[in-house]
């Protein structure tokens, strides 16, 4: 296993009733201290294979390690090493900025001064210790964004699933967030992170995997694969040509 | 775990803290509820004598009978008797019409003659009598004319109450049959010629009603307080179940629980958290209604509440209700997807529970089946366990089966949600 934080190997699920699959044998491994961006359509399966990842649903057959550890055994080991930052506001709107970070932090066992701490300098590198204090329902979405990955990350994960984390957010709020999981990653954090904004994507990831239909399409570097594809000046080319225009829409 | 049951517990208490509309439904409706409740319920347990209702009194008879009602109905306190109605002496029409409108709640209509022909016919009876013992004149009896039964008309306002009704009908039928005993005492002593003899005329038989509380010096008697402050505390226990379940489904809204399942926190020490901060409420919320039925209800002329040591047995009963109440809330939150699911199905359901449980009508007043369908509410076990301590002083021993069933309850229903939420993210 050694440089790999997750291994996954024929990987399925397929939803109760469901007519097909969601996500389909998948096998893929991610290095570690990555920053990998797994791309595709709505309804490609990227969702439904975090969810699997992080623990919130079960897989229908194969397996999947993350950092040396399997949720059939060692549940607890993965859950206090990863971060999850979900695509919605994942926070209570009543309690402040602090309240809810010294909240979720401490469901890490993080105690103390050294939690307050890390809740001050947190708030800091995403420039809202002035807000410390102020409930969440009266923050714009781009502050609440960077509280919601905060709250996430404050634990230091070893592996963080972010899903979209810079959806609706205006360009200063999103480069900070960049910014601030650029640095996390420096620290030693493997990031998998979903999106849509493609631009961003390319800047951000080290390593891309475009799946479709519950399986992997293609994978490798931004650079790897805007050349691998005749014509292709960006990802967003890399994207249609392998992905198609046809409308994803469906219930 | 400790530590992470503590922050759970600080975090729902400072949700519940900016949660204004939640704690209304927590504190302000159930006060609003108990002081409400208990104060038109006062009159239902308070004696007859204490009433004082305005009745019409419609007087055919002007005789000896008539006289005596109008006396002894004003001097029990039970009514208020009115002869006349804007100056003019009330007719059994107007009587009729002002009861049927619904402004007064009875009128008495006493026939034409009825001293008369109550006289006649005792005389009769009483001549018959001393005839067959020979004491008498033969002849005497049969010179008297047969006199028929004569009615009382009594005209109550239809939206009175049937046990209103009977009481009235009770109460009138007793005045008049004091005056047919003293009429056959008197014609007795007319007959037998006896005039210097003092009839002793009190009541042989009294009633001695006693209650569980013999041994001490203070009986508690049944009063609106008594039965008002254990239910409608239960009732506001009960209420918990609204906000909690919504607490519950905003979490899956809101996407905290997503984070709380990836999180090292067994779900178990989520749903301590919550279960300890509503019993929390609970207990408070028992407080509260404690000391209003001790400090608030004797200022606003109603019965203090008397607790005479069960103070402790009542907080038991209250930590088991809560209990019961808190499960129910997390099963009905787990199960609810929507917040317009969970808040009017909560609020029903504690209303019918509350039905069935006894809290409005008393179980033994209940039909059969609805009398069997009680058995089956934790509202009732706990009220049962509330007046076991409260009225009848049980011990321990005697509600420790309503106790086991409430914690039961707890149990199957936090069980059932915990499985519940385990099979749906199974998916």
């Amino acid at each position: 296993m050694g440089s790999k934080a997750i291994i996954i190997q024929n990987l399925s699920k397929k939803y109760r009733n469901a007519e097909s699959f969601s996500v389909s044998n998948l096998t893929l491994e991610i290095n570690r201290n990555e920053i990998f961006g797994l791309l595709g359509p709505n309804g490609a399966g990227k969702t439904t294979l975090i969810s699997m990842l992080c623990g919130l649903i079960k897989p229908t057959s194969g397996k999947f390690i993350i950092e040396g550890f399997s949720y059939e055994k060692n549940a607890v080991d993965i859950k206090k090493m990863i971060g999850v930052v979900p695509q919605e506001y994942a926070l209570y709107p009543t309690l402040t900025a602090k309240e809810n970070l010294m909240y979720f932090g401490s469901m890490f066992g993080i105690k103390g001064k050294e939690l307050k701490t890390k809740v001050q300098e947190a708030l800091e590198h995403v420039g809202l210790d002035k807000f410390a204090d102020k409930q969440i329902h009266t923050f714009s979405g781009g502050m609440k964004r960077r509280v919601n990955i905060l709250a996430g990350v404050l634990h230091q994960p070893s592996v963080l699933f972010l899903d979209e984390p810079t959806v609706g957010v205006d360009v200063q709020s999103k480069n900070v967030i960049i910014d601030y999981l650029k640095a996390l990653n420096q620290q030693g954090t493997t990031i998998v992170y979903t999106s849509h904004h493609l631009s961003e994507a390319q800047d951000f990831c080290t390593q891309i995997t475009i799946m479709d239909k519950g399986e992997i399409l293609t994978s490798g570097t931004p650079k790897h694969l805007i050349e691998s594809v005749p014509n292709a000046n960006n990802l967003e080319d890399v994207f249609v040509s392998i992905t198609g225009k046809a409308l994803r829409d469906g219930l | 775990m400790v530590y992470k049951l503590a922050m759970t517990i600080y975090k729902e208490m400072l949700l519940l803290k900016r949660d204004l509309g939640g704690l209304v439904i927590l504190f302000v409706m159930p006060l609003m509820l108990i002081i409400t409740v208990t104060l038109i319920q006062d009159a239902s347990f308070k004696s007859m004598d204490d009433l004082n209702i305005p009745i019409l009194l419609v007087d055919n008879d002007h005789g000896e009978i008539s006289k005596t009602v109008k006396e002894d109905l004003n001097k029990n306190g039970n009514f208020q008797v009115i002869s006349q109605l804007k100056g003019k002496i009330i007719n059994e029409e107007m009587a009729r019409e002002a009861v049927f409108k619904g402004e007064y709640q009875l009128a008495i209509i006493l026939p034409q003659d009825l001293s008369t022909d109550l006289n006649s016919k005792v005389q009769r009876n009483v001549e018959r009598i001393m005839q067959s013992m020979e004491v008498n004149d033969s002849n005497k009896a049969e010179q008297k004319k047969e006199v028929n039964e004569r009615s009382v008309k009594l005209y109550f306002d239809p939206a009175s109450q049937i046990s209103f009704r009977n009481t009235v009908k009770n109460s009138i039928d007793k005045l008049i049959t004091n005056i047919e005993k003293e009429k056959v005492y008197q014609g007795f002593q007319e007959s037998l010629g006896i005039s210097d003899f003092a009839i002793q005329d009190e009541n042989f038989i009294s009633y001695q009603v006693i209650g569980p509380d013999l041994k001490s010096e203070e009986e508690i008697l049944p009063n609106s307080v008594q039965h008002n402050v254990p239910a409608w505390s239960l009732f506001a226990i009960f209420f918990i179940i609204v906000p909690l379940s919504i607490n519950i489904v905003k979490e899956k809204g809101q996407g905290t629980q997503i984070r709380l399942i990836t999180n090292p926190v067994p779900h178990f020490v989520l749903i301590a958290g919550k279960t300890i901060t509503y019993l929390i409420i609970c207990m408070l919320q028992f407080m509260l209604m404690l000391l209003i039925g001790l400090f608030l209800f004797p200022y606003m002329g109603l019965p203090k509440l008397e607790l005479q040591g069960t103070f402790l047995m009542l907080f038991i009963v209250t930590l088991f209700s809560g209990l019961a109440a808190v499960g129910l809330g997390i099963l009905l939150g787990t199960i609810a997807k929507t917040q317009e699911q969970a808040a009017p199905f909560a609020a029903t359901f504690v209303v019918i529970l509350a039905a069935i449980g006894g809290i409005w009508v008393p179980v033994f007043a209940m039909p059969k089946i609805m009398q069997s369908v009680s058995r089956i509410s934790p509202m009732n076990w706990g009220l049962d366990a509330y007046y076991d301590v409260l009225l009848r002083k049980a011990g321990f021993g005697q509600i420790a089966l309503e106790l086991l069933l409430l914690f039961s309850f707890f149990l199957i229903t936090v069980l059932v949600a915990l499985f519940y939420d385990k099979k749906k993210r199974a998916v």
